[in-house]
């Protein structure tokens, strides 16, 4: 009998990436000119244009100055190459290296995401102690938190009169609402065997939120942390595109405005190798704090 | 006076919509001295785990008090240390850290040498050596509750309260779980107040044993006295000769008294509810 799931998913792996590699590669693959069956008169507009340059022993070939469709895979290999070589060169108030623009969106994510996690953690403390209060309160999160964090920022800009500022408060947008209704609803729906035990032994206030309150709510806290984490990651690209703040969503957009797709694609790449090393980070300290029943 | 007194104790609920308040249990008046061992038996429902909570002052009563040593007693304390049916133990901490909360808690001038050698003469008690920095995942059922019990009589609480502590434990590892509760209560003498439906664990362990009759509207109906002296353990105590006068005299109660709360069985016609229990001595 054949039994399924045997072999390496290393190797389907590879075996993916070779066939989405050169499926790319070929079908980006541009023909070599051909001026057969062209007028001169079609040839000469065809060069005026800047679609054809002469060669050498005065037929035409493709500009190669002039891109059309989309750029193959050695074409993005060759921009990776040359900005990670210059990852680290400042040419101008806007031209910044690769990994600058890694950090300033690390930086921006991170300080909005620690703000949102530690307000929402809070205030979700707060609610999920006190049911009166949860109650009340719960209507305006179900309304604020299907909103956008990109829909809150023309207000935000427009407050605080800082692209800076509201980049870092359009991820802190993204990423309160997830936070505090876990947190609040982890709270609330604590054992309540815990809180007998905290109550007996006269654990002080304190005590009975940093010995039992937050560690027996960490596993349903971190929950909502993850999606709130996403919802962050998400949020920071456009924010940059949308204010030209310096980061990574910003070089995707200046790239775009360059016509220069091969960068875009860059671009695209480097944010998801960013998320992939805040995703990793995240869930090596997620595992800290959780426990299993 | 009795050392722990539960003084005319009724507990309502509020009820549905348009009903009245659910009596649970009405009068209730139990007397235990220092160092007794006392049971509460009776079906699902009756509440006697609610009678427990009020005791420990988790939950609220309704009418009457409880009196500990002296003192009325309102809300939880150090000096009513209850061992929970599903153990409450804090799955984020090892077993050490368990019981060290436990007794920080209740001796809070130690220092960590004299938090840690109590902690560790405890754990030895329940025979967990070796366990300390496990969680309790990964324990079984029964030294979930050795812990659950070793955190108890580590704060040495006036009085003991166990709430059906070995419900869920497997039968095999009850008995001896109860064996090593017979040697430490001898050790210790504390005064018990157990909660449970196994008349065996019952008559084993108590002085005492109180049969509940069924709620709404449960109440102490007899009261039988273990007359099977200490020490004792699980082969020898059923060799004695009133072990199954007992034991039949409780599960004739429980199946076909409990309901009505009428002694039969010794024709005795209960003239009213609020009448003082029938004690029942072998």
């Amino acid at each position: 009998m054949k039994t399924h799931g045997n072999g390496s998913p290393w190797m389907i792996s590879v075996f993916i990436l070779v066939i989405f590699l050169g499926g790319w590669h070929l079908l980006t693959l541009r023909t070599s000119f051909d001026a057969k069956g062209k007028t001169d008169e079609q040839l000469q507009m065809m060069e005026f244009n800047g679609d054809i340059v002469r060669a050498g022993a005065g037929g035409y070939i493709w500009n190669p100055e002039k891109m059309k469709g989309v750029p193959g895979p050695l074409a993005v290999v060759e921009k990776a190459r040359t900005e990670l070589s210059e990852a680290f060169v400042i040419k101008g108030t806007n031209d910044h290296g690769i990994a600058y623009l890694v950090l300033y969106t690390v930086s921006r994510f991170a300080a909005g995401f620690l703000a949102a996690s530690v307000v929402a953690i809070l205030f979700g403390i707060l609610l999920g102690l006190n049911r009166v209060l949860f109650r009340a309160v719960n209507p305006f999160i179900q309304i604020l938190k299907p909103i956008s964090p990109l829909a809150w920022m023309p207000l935000l800009l427009y407050t605080v009169k800082d692209p800076k500022w509201t980049a870092i408060l359009v991820v802190f947008m993204a990423a309160v609402w997830p936070t505090l209704a876990t947190t609040a609803f982890g709270v609330s729906s604590l054992k309540k065997e815990y809180l007998h035990v905290a109550a007996i032994l006269q654990l002080s206030r304190f005590k009975r939120l940093y010995r039992v309150i937050l560690p027996g709510a960490a596993p349903t806290i971190v929950n909502g942390l993850r999606i709130a984490f996403g919802s962050a990651l998400v949020a920071v690209v456009p924010a940059e595109m949308l204010l030209g703040e310096l980061g990574v969503g910003y070089l995707s957009w200046i790239e775009w405005n360059n016509l220069d797709i091969a960068g875009v694609i860059f671009a695209i790449l480097v944010v998801g190798v960013v998320g992939v090393i805040l995703d990793s980070g995240f869930n090596k300290l997620a595992g800290l704090v959780t426990y299993q029943e | 006076m009795s050392f722990l007194v539960v003084d005319h104790v009724s507990k309502f609920f509020p009820g549905h919509a348009g009903g009245g308040d659910v009596c649970i249990f009405k009068d209730v008046t139990l007397k235990v001295d220092k160092g007794e061992f006392v049971t509460v038996i009776g079906h699902s429902g009756c509440g006697k785990s609610t009678l427990l909570n009020i005791i420990a002052g988790l939950e609220t009563l309704s009418e009457g008090g409880v009196i500990l040593n002296g003192r009325e007693v309102s809300g939880p304390g150090l000096d009513r240390m209850v061992v929970f049916q599903n153990f409450a133990l804090m799955p984020w901490m090892t077993v050490f850290e368990n019981i060290a909360l436990a007794v920080r808690s209740a001796y809070p001038d130690w220092d960590q040498a004299q938090v840690v050698a109590h902690v560790h003469k405890y754990i030895a008690l329940v025979g967990l050596k070796g366990a300390e920095d496990k969680r309790p995942i990964a324990l079984s059922g029964g030294m979930k509750q050795r812990v659950g019990l070793a955190r108890a009589f580590s704060i040495e609480p006036k009085v003991l309260l166990l709430d059906e502590p070995f419900a869920q434990i497997d039968a095999l590892t009850r008995g001896v779980i109860q064996e090593e509760l017979v040697q430490m209560w001898n050790a210790t003498r504390n005064t018990v107040f157990m909660v449970t439906h196994d008349v065996d664990e019952a008559i084993l362990l108590s002085d005492r044993i109180m049969l509940m009759t069924n709620g709404p509207s449960s109440r102490i109906a007899e009261i039988v006295d273990v007359t099977i002296p200490r020490p004792r353990s699980r082969d020898t105590v059923i060799e004695h000769p009133h072990y199954y006068k007992i034991r039949n005299h409780v599960i004739h109660f429980l199946v076909r008294h409990a309901a009505h709360g009428v002694a039969s069985e010794r024709g005795v016609q209960r003239e009213s509810p609020a009448a003082a229990p029938l004690v029942v001595r072998f």
